[in-house]
């Protein structure tokens, strides 16, 4: 009876694990496949004309030069905007109001915004930008992209300001810095790592967004560097050319979202790696 | 304080006048830094009030056309300007649902697997594959889904599934029709593939916040690991893992670029979860460029609005539950 009791709590407990251990298995294979299929199908189209040419027509050769320029220039002014902005407000909750109450709501709020749905902070753009001005825009589609960065540049600021030991605010108070200056030369400083970990995350997450561009900054066939003219992006021209019927603008969506794939991934090792070392000394 | 602050400037003086000058504009400079920084942080709150006014003034026109009639019709139709949300509802909240049905067991085992079998070599290179899975953009999903995994899907695994559930009551309904690839079954497989990542990392991070003490307890007493997990662990932390299955069902639900690829877009319900369906989020991916005439624009809006409460409410109860675990922990 006991022995009975026994072998089948053996049996319970052989089978979680070997559940536990085929779903790491498996979920290890998905991500393999993912990155494997990326890799054979994006690196056959990869070649120099992919970075000197533009988006073609169907049926002819071209590359992708101003879907990436235009994804180059509407996450740099979306970083360029959203950082400062994010930075402040996270500055504002650790140094200012860590105890009030408006800090926790703001904390709550951005948290909520930190992982709402994309497509509707392109909708909010569209309303607040693109119907008033009448057209689509790259302007618009970085300003989409400047909401996608502030909230995830608050979360980090605001964290890594609080890791900064309180003796070293009190140490400058003590010589008379004013506060603003403390926060700037002593705050900054201790926390500048997880900061910039912060933004390289932010870049990450905003590099490979689609919904918000689809109809902020909509695409342009060919280059443009006017912010307030439709522009292109890698993403959105890998949702146009991966759905379309032709083998040309399909080869070159795998490039692209080759391409894409590699840089968001260098992007979060490095943001890591940087945490890490940070961790460590 | 001013020599201090002014070290690095020889125009540091020892005249009186000078000195309360300059202290008046490091006080100035002090408040204006203050005010700069609060406004930054109240621009955050405005920012979620901007969605939804925005939200709710660009819908008006659709809810003032259609009622109530809005989110109980199934009729989608541009050209005779009818729009009716539920289709786009039924597929937003089935795909997420399903997603979740499969990715919060597998989520759960691979935590187990991380924070109480894996040898500790193991770990790192396993949370950090984790973690790219979850660092890899919608839109690589979709255009996989589309390309790999529907073809696969249609050639070998749905005409299987239809095959051997055909005698079955229930379940031949649910995989009936011919076997397209796309749809929401596909799209549910994609979004649990998806949220499996963040299902896994924050139940890890939860089950590594239990007190060593408590399992070695168990296990002393002679529990096995899978009694440890089941009596010890899972009971434990069970709001922190609920609060991370509502972060992953938050994503689900508003997961766009993914679903857009492999739904189908068809404005219809259906019973047979291979049918092509639509999401709230891929509707408006898909139609809101097309989009002519106020009515149809306003009537995505709505969607929109739609889906930004679903979501909203989700998140903030994760969110509510993710706070009471760390107050716990902390």
């Amino acid at each position: 009876m006991e022995l009975a009791r026994y072998s089948s709590r053996r049996r319970a407990n052989g089978i979680a694990v070997f559940a536990s251990v085929s779903a790491t298995v498996i979920g290890m294979a998905i991500l393999a496949v993912i990155l494997g299929v990326l890799l054979w199908k994006g690196f056959g189209g990869l070649s120099l004309r992919v970075f000197t040419q533009m988006t073609p027509p169907p049926g002819s050769d071209g590359g992708l030069l101003n879907a990436i320029m235009g994804s180059l220039i509407m996450t740099g002014l979306g970083i360029l905007i959203g950082t400062p902005i994010g930075m402040l407000a996270g500055t504002y909750m650790a140094e200012y109001g860590r105890h009030e109450k408006l800090t926790s709501v703001i904390r709550f709020i951005n948290d909520i915004l930190l992982s709402a749905p994309s497509i509707v902070v392109g909708l909010f753009i569209y309303e607040v930008m693109v119907r008033p001005m009448g057209h689509f825009s790259g302007v618009a589609g970085a300003v989409a992209l400047a909401v996608l960065v502030v909230p995830v540049v608050v979360r980090t600021t605001e964290d890594m300001l609080v890791l900064v030991p309180n003796t070293l605010r009190e140490a400058a108070a003590s010589i008379g810095l004013p506060r603003a200056l403390m926060i700037r030369q002593i705050g900054y400083r201790a926390a500048r790592a997880g900061i910039i970990t912060g933004i390289l995350l932010a870049i990450a997450r905003v590099a490979g967004e689609t919904a918000p561009l689809l109809f902020t900054a909509l695409n342009n066939q060919f280059f443009t560097s006017n912010l307030n003219a439709p522009m292109a992006s890698l993403p959105a021209v890998i949702f146009q050319f991966a759905l379309s019927p032709y083998n040309e603008w399909q080869s070159l969506a795998w490039t692209g979202a080759l391409i894409i794939t590699l840089s968001v991934l260098a992007l979060s090792i490095l943001a890591r790696s940087l945490a890490g070392t940070r961790k460590t000394s | 304080m001013v020599d201090v602050a002014w070290q690095h400037e020889d125009e540091a003086s020892q005249d009186v006048a000078e000195r309360a000058r300059v202290l008046q504009k490091l006080k100035a400079s002090d408040t204006f830094f203050r005010i700069l920084t609060r406004s930054a942080a109240i621009f955050v709150l405005m920012m979620l009030g901007g969605v939804i006014i925005s939200l709710i003034s660009g819908s008006i026109p659709a809810f003032r056309e259609f009622g109530f009639s809005f989110v109980s019709t199934q009729i989608w139709n541009p050209v005779t300007e009818k729009f009716g949300a539920v289709a786009p509802i039924y597929g937003t909240i089935v795909t997420s649902f399903l997603a979740m049905l499969i990715a919060v067991p597998f989520g759960l085992l691979i935590a187990m697997f991380l924070t109480e079998l894996c040898p500790l070599w193991l770990r790192r290179p396993i949370g950090i594959a984790i973690e790219l899975l979850a660092g890899i953009p919608s839109i690589i999903y979709g255009i996989w889904g589309l390309f790999v995994l529907a073809p696969f899907f249609a050639d070998h695994v749905q005409p299987t599934l239809i095959a051997a559930t055909r005698n079955i009551p229930v379940l031949s309904t649910l995989f009936a029709g011919p076997p397209y690839g796309i749809g929401i079954f596909t799209a549910s497989i994609i979004l649990a593939i998806m949220v499996l990542p963040f299902i896994t990392s924050i139940s890890r991070d939860v089950f590594d916040a239990v007190p060593p003490v408590l399992k070695e307890a168990a296990y002393g007493l002679g529990c096995s690991t899978w009694e440890v997990m089941r009596f010890v662990v899972l009971p434990y932390t069970r709001v922190g893992v609920i609060g991370g299955v509502m972060l992953g069902l938050g994503r689900a639900l508003g997961e766009t670029m993914a679903v857009t690829f492999v739904i189908g877009n068809a404005h219809k319900i259906n019973a047979s979860l291979l049918a092509p369906g639509t999401t709230i989020a891929a509707t408006i991916a898909n139609e809101f460029t097309e989009a002519v005439g106020d009515l149809y624009t306003s009537s995505l809006i709505a969607l929109g609005l739609i889906l930004f409460v679903i979501t909203f409410i989700v998140l903030a109860l994760a969110r509510f539950l993710l706070m009471r675990i760390e107050g716990k922990v902390g």
